[in-house]
């Protein structure tokens, strides 16, 4: 079958493009391996929501407009969202067809599903960032008898049997299931390498009012110093909560979960950490400071000071001074369980196309794969702005890349009819 | 009194290091560098470490010169303290490549260093290394490393220029991080 462009994926990012898609009049296809929204339905744990408030559920001509726009939306929620968004632009989405392979033809790309194989000019790679559990070689060495789950596997803490639980990695997925797990009484040991420490709120407002208003969203991928360093960042330590409680490694030492370095082997039952966790922790420090410094300039340029609450900084991380435990004999400990929260990568073995580096990550310049013109990633961390990172990204990453996409196919025509 | 803006100027090459960062990000075979020391038995626990050449960027390497470590043990071990102990050794290893770091860092993000010290110190119980005590390791239960850097810059950025120095330090991986030791007999 043929069409202009196939966007592989029914998530926020592969909608927001249909929609855009729509009002260019450019004829395609959605292909979605399950539902609308899967990932939100299938692969997220029990009590996961958004780290961004409901405001920022946006998506182009579309914002949340319910009752708690501070809120945080939970997976199901999300699911519903953009599940109602697709009805609303009415995109043209055949569910439960898996792509299982994208080539090159003569003149653009054949998409095979193992449903109908499509032709196009244009794909749209929106099948998400997350699609696989990134777990260190580490996790090889694990002994015997102790089970081993990433955010992918795990639900709740029911899931694991009772006893010690090392949670490895302190993004925001590692806090948060520190959390919780420890909470069910199950002691968890957290092991922390490099991570980003951020408060909840500043000065009596959302930490996302601020970074929102203050254009830090919106700074460009090409203008960021290191941009393959920005979009490896571990997510924030943050958790969306009614309370608006903030989550780092001292509110966690603080419940009793135990804080080590990052794990750097594993000898028999012997688990080492590395002896760095203090300068992890002052670089973390340090960043988040300067942020905090940051906002205040921006604050005070845009007159705002009245409205706000005294500027702060951050306390020092505390539990990086305390004695380091450097190895731990995790039988003798009773940890029955160890959660590899070490990040995620996207799944495009069907992508055959010689677009990827040499550690398999697909090049692309603010989604537009150059190595392979006609192919446009979207959906992925810091992609085109900082903002990307967030649903709230889509808006303006798919106006941008769909008058991309459109101008290669204008290219195209006209290289035609010459 | 006039101010001259003078370029910022520790003696780093940060052009060339950058220019190595990308070329060797392209071309990862020639990352690959081997380090090497060569070191003979002199007499008790006396010995005499040599390093001559290394290897990286695809071609072998000599330093312009030999350079050699005296290392021994102190007379309150009964050794005639004819050089450095190895720890001590590494405690200076450990001290120059974080400086190393700081110098580097400070010229990458524009910083006049006027001058650095680091004062390093590692606590041992020597108990683990007498084999009287298996409970005590032998090597450090800590170091501590103190730096008083003078510098054109705030007490928060200096503090930055040392966190990214030990982040980007080999030396600092080394003796935080396990590595894989072998260790054959010809």
């Amino acid at each position: 079958m043929r069409t202009t462009a196939v966007i592989i994926g029914a998530g926020q990012a592969g909608l927001a493009m249909s929609r855009r898609l729509t009002e260019r009049s450019i004829d395609h296809v959605v292909v979605e391996r399950g539902e609308i929204a899967n990932s939100w339905r299938t692969e997220r744990w029990d009590s996961l929501r958004l780290l961004t408030p409901n405001w920022m559920t946006r998506l182009p001509g579309r914002a949340y407009n319910g009752p708690d726009p501070d809120g945080h939306a939970s997976a199901s929620e999300v699911a519903a969202f953009i599940d109602r968004y697709s009805t609303a632009i009415s995109a043209p989405v055949q569910t439960g067809t898996t792509v299982t392979a994208v080539t090159a033809t003569g003149d653009g790309y054949e998409v095979r599903t193992d449903r109908d194989h499509w032709r196009c000019r244009a794909v749209v790679v929106a099948s998400g960032a997350c699609n696989l559990a990134a777990v260190p070689p580490v996790a090889d060495d694990v002994p015997p008898g102790i089970a081993v789950l990433t955010p992918l596997t795990y639900r709740n803490p029911a899931d694991l049997e009772q006893g010690g639980v090392l949670v490895v990695g302190a993004s925001a997925t590692g806090a948060q299931l520190a959390e919780e797990i420890h909470r069910s009484g199950r002691p968890v040991t957290l092991s922390v390498g490099e991570h980003v420490r951020l408060p909840r709120t500043y000065r009596g407002r959302d930490i996302f009012w601020w970074t929102d208003r203050a254009g830090i969203l919106d700074e460009r991928h090409n203008e960021i110093d290191d941009i393959v360093r920005a979009r490896n960042l571990p997510s924030p330590q943050l958790i969306g909560s009614r309370s608006g409680r903030s989550i780092d490694l001292d509110t966690l030492a603080d419940h009793g979960v135990a804080v080590v370095g990052r794990l750097v082997g594993i000898v028999g039952d012997t688990a080492q950490f590395s002896g760095s966790l203090p300068n992890i922790c002052a670089l973390a420090d340090l960043k988040a400071n300067r942020l905090l410094s940051r906002l205040d300039e921006w604050a005070a340029g845009a007159g705002l000071e009245g409205d706000l609450g005294p500027p702060e900084r951050l306390p020092p991380t505390a539990v990086a001074t305390s004695k380091p435990v450097l190895e731990r004999d995790l039988r003798q400990a009773g940890i029955r369980s160890i959660v590899f929260a070490t990040g995620y990568r996207p799944d495009l073995s069907w992508l055959r196309l010689p677009v990827f580096d040499r550690r398999g990550r697909i090049r692309h310049d603010g989604g537009m794969v150059d190595d392979a013109p006609g192919i446009f990633v979207v959906g992925h961390p810091v992609l085109r702005r900082r903002r990307s990172s967030y649903i709230d990204g889509t808006v303006r990453d798919s106006a941008e890349l769909s008058r991309l996409l459109h101008s290669h196919l204008d290219r195209r025509v006209q290289v035609g009819v010459r | 009194m006039t101010i001259t803006d003078t370029p910022v100027d520790n003696g780093v090459n940060t052009e060339a290091l950058l220019g190595a960062r990308q070329a060797l990000s392209e071309a990862p075979e020639a990352a690959a560098f081997t380090w090497r020391a060569r070191c003979r038995w002199v007499h008790g626990t006396h010995s005499t470490s040599t390093i001559e050449g290394f290897s990286g960027l695809g071609a072998e390497h000599q330093h312009r010169k030999a350079f050699t470590f005296e290392i021994d043990h102190p007379e309150v071990f009964a050794s005639q303290d004819l050089g450095a102990t190895p720890v001590e050794t590494v405690l200076a290893a450990l001290a120059g490549c974080l400086t190393a770091g700081v110098a580097a860092v400070a010229q990458h993000r524009e910083i006049q260093l006027r001058s650095v010290t680091a004062t390093l110190e590692g606590d041992m119980n020597v108990l683990g290394i007498l084999g009287a005590d298996p409970s005590v390791r032998n090597g450090f239960e800590g170091i501590r490393v103190r730096f008083d850097i003078d510098a054109d810059a705030s007490s928060d950025d200096i503090r930055a220029l040392v966190a990214q120095s030990q982040k980007r330090s080999a030396v600092f991986d080394i003796v935080t991080n396990p590595t894989a030791i072998t260790v054959e007999v010809a």
